[in-house]
């Protein structure tokens, strides 16, 4: 696999316990990862021994924690293969992101009458701030379609592009089918006429090295939680030529240049978009959550994910009657299924009464529900440090509760 | 028997389940057991929506006691929807908004109805309890 396996557990302590008198089995990663210990570490560091606030003071506080913040803005600058360090944001996770873009970006350039397009399997957070942009610019959304085997229908992208098509908005992974888009060729197609994209990076980061200048994205977004980092930070990448002409999305400190009653001017980037104290703490751990999997090397967690995808895929297949929802052979570690004709919340209470912790409802994603014509859906996502012997209890699992209907 | 006879009834027959799997299977049981509702009655207006699992609920008055019907479309929240009914449909008003469906916590299955869960059972005994207080208004100004 690569990796010595037995490392990886030793730093995540927290999967090393017992929920309902079973081994835990943790398979909901795709809700938010573990911290391993070096993270914790860090945030423990910047709790107990450095605290200050930054960029304000002269004094030995809070010139260490602003220079550990722009340090991590160095670390996500260089993990993006971003061209500048400018271009990248500090949020709240990947929501604020794209709450960020769709509010500012949509403020410069969305007029009446344009059209913005997202793809039926977005999760939530990248539909509604598009919509609710719509409303406020009376804009149109227009949803780009996907196959039942989970893959979007590229073949329909350029008939919904018009004059009017303003930005196009795409997940870089579906949280719910898994399904990795071929967003390198969407950004080809938009930028042939001239319209931005932003990738929703959430559930992509932890499985694969991105380079935003390859893939000459305009905006690229995720969070610090799904990628073995804390909750509650995540990052904007955006090209400096979009970022410079956005107007800010929130004001108060640090955003801004000079404030008097009658004009406020406003801080360079990135400054300009981090209004408020920042989640430093947040960032600092995010930085060595980054600097973590670049370690281990993305390739190799991608690599092993893989084979456990493949190995649970090929052993849940063989139960018999179980519909996987999302089959792009491009998919990463997460499979949403259903078992005979089991109500999700029925699996999910009681794969928890073996130990074993997945998702299920709606996943954030009510068009993939509709699209399936099902009300919910039970989903199990791995991580690096889940194994087939995990795997194998989950299908003993399964195989159990089948058994009690 | 009272509100308070019929939840001691329920909570010795769970005492005779110890392990969770024959807990579990009992309220499947109950689950499968409760008569559906009629369809024309699963409609937006009666159905108590959460994200997890949906519970419809419909109610009558039958002379002075309140007569409920129940259903949900995950079998373990509808073995509870079976308990929450046996507990308080045919009941008067006054009774069941004196009542306090401690049995959930005592048979061990607490988790199910916390204000966090969205099954939707929370919002059922919400629900349950606004119905008895409009009737117990209604027929107060009757008098």
């Amino acid at each position: 696999m690569g990796f010595n396996f037995q490392d990886i557990r030793k730093d995540f302590p927290i999967l090393d316990q017992r929920v309902n008198k079973h081994p835990w089995v943790y398979f909901d990663n795709a809700a938010t990862a573990q911290r391993p210990k070096v993270v914790l570490e860090k945030i423990r560091e910047f709790s107990v021994i450095t605290n200050a606030n930054i960029h304000r003071g002269t004094h030995d506080h809070a010139i260490r924690t602003t220079e550990a913040y722009e340090n991590a803005r160095d670390i996500v600058k260089e993990f993006l293969h971003a061209e500048a360090r400018e271009e990248i944001i500090f949020t709240h996770g990947t929501t604020e992101s794209i709450n960020l873009v769709a509010r500012s970006f949509c403020e410069k350039f969305l007029t009446t009458g344009d059209e913005i397009i997202v793809t039926e399997m977005e999760h939530h957070a990248n539909i509604v701030p598009w919509q609710m942009a719509c409303e406020r610019h009376q804009a149109t959304l227009k949803v780009l379609p996907f196959s039942d085997k989970g893959e979007l229908r590229m073949e329909l992208l350029e008939t919904l592009i018009t004059k009017r098509t303003k930005i196009i908005a795409v997940a870089h992974v579906s949280n719910t089918l898994g399904t990795v888009n071929p967003i390198e060729e969407i950004i080809q197609i938009a930028h042939s006429h001239n319209i931005p994209v932003l990738i929703d990076g959430a559930q992509s980061v932890p499985h694969a090295s991105i380079d935003v200048q390859k893939l000459d994205c305009d905006f690229y977004a995720f969070s610090g939680h799904k990628i073995y980092g804390p909750t509650g930070i995540g990052i904007l990448y955006g090209k400096r030529s979009l970022l410079e002409v956005m107007p800010p999305f929130l004001g108060g400190g640090e955003m801004i240049d000079q404030v008097t009653f009658k004009k406020t001017t406003y801080n360079e980037l990135p400054h300009k978009f981090e209004a408020g104290t920042p989640h430093y703490v947040g960032a600092i751990a995010l930085g060595s959550a980054i600097q973590y999997v670049q370690n281990i090397g993305l390739d190799k967690i991608a690599a092993y994910e893989h084979q456990l995808l493949n190995y649970a895929t090929n052993q849940m297949k063989a139960l018999g009657d179980l519909q996987i929802f999302g089959e792009s052979p491009a998919k990463t570690g997460v499979i949403c299924f259903k078992l005979d004709q089991i109500h999700p919340f029925d699996l999910g209470t009681l794969l928890d009464q073996l130990g074993i912790a997945v998702r299920t409802g709606r996943l954030c994603a009510d068009p993939v529900m509709d699209h399936y014509q099902v009300t919910a859906m039970t989903r199990a996502s791995f991580a690096f440090y889940n194994s087939e012997e995990e795997i194998d209890l989950f299908i003993k699992a399964l195989q159990r509760i089948r058994s009690m209907f | 028997m009272t509100i308070e006879e019929v939840q001691q009834e329920i909570i010795a027959d769970f005492s005779a389940y110890e392990d969770w799997m024959d807990k579990y299977t009992y309220l499947i049981e109950l689950g499968n057991e409760l008569a559906p509702i009629d369809d024309a009655f699963k409609n937006d207006q009666n159905l108590i929506r959460g994200c997890q699992s949906r519970v419809w609920l419909q109610q009558k008055l039958d002379g002075e006691f309140l007569i409920f019907e129940a259903e949900s479309d995950a079998l373990i929240v509808k073995g509870l929807v079976a308990l929450l009914l046996k507990v308080f449909s045919g009941r008067t008003p006054q009774e069941i908004l004196d009542a306090d469906p401690h049995f959930i916590d005592a048979i061990g299955l607490r988790q199910h109805l916390s204000p966090t869960r969205s099954n939707g059972l929370m919002a059922m005994v919400k629900q349950i309890k606004l119905y008895a207080l409009a009737y117990k208004q209604i027929s107060s100004q009757k008098k």
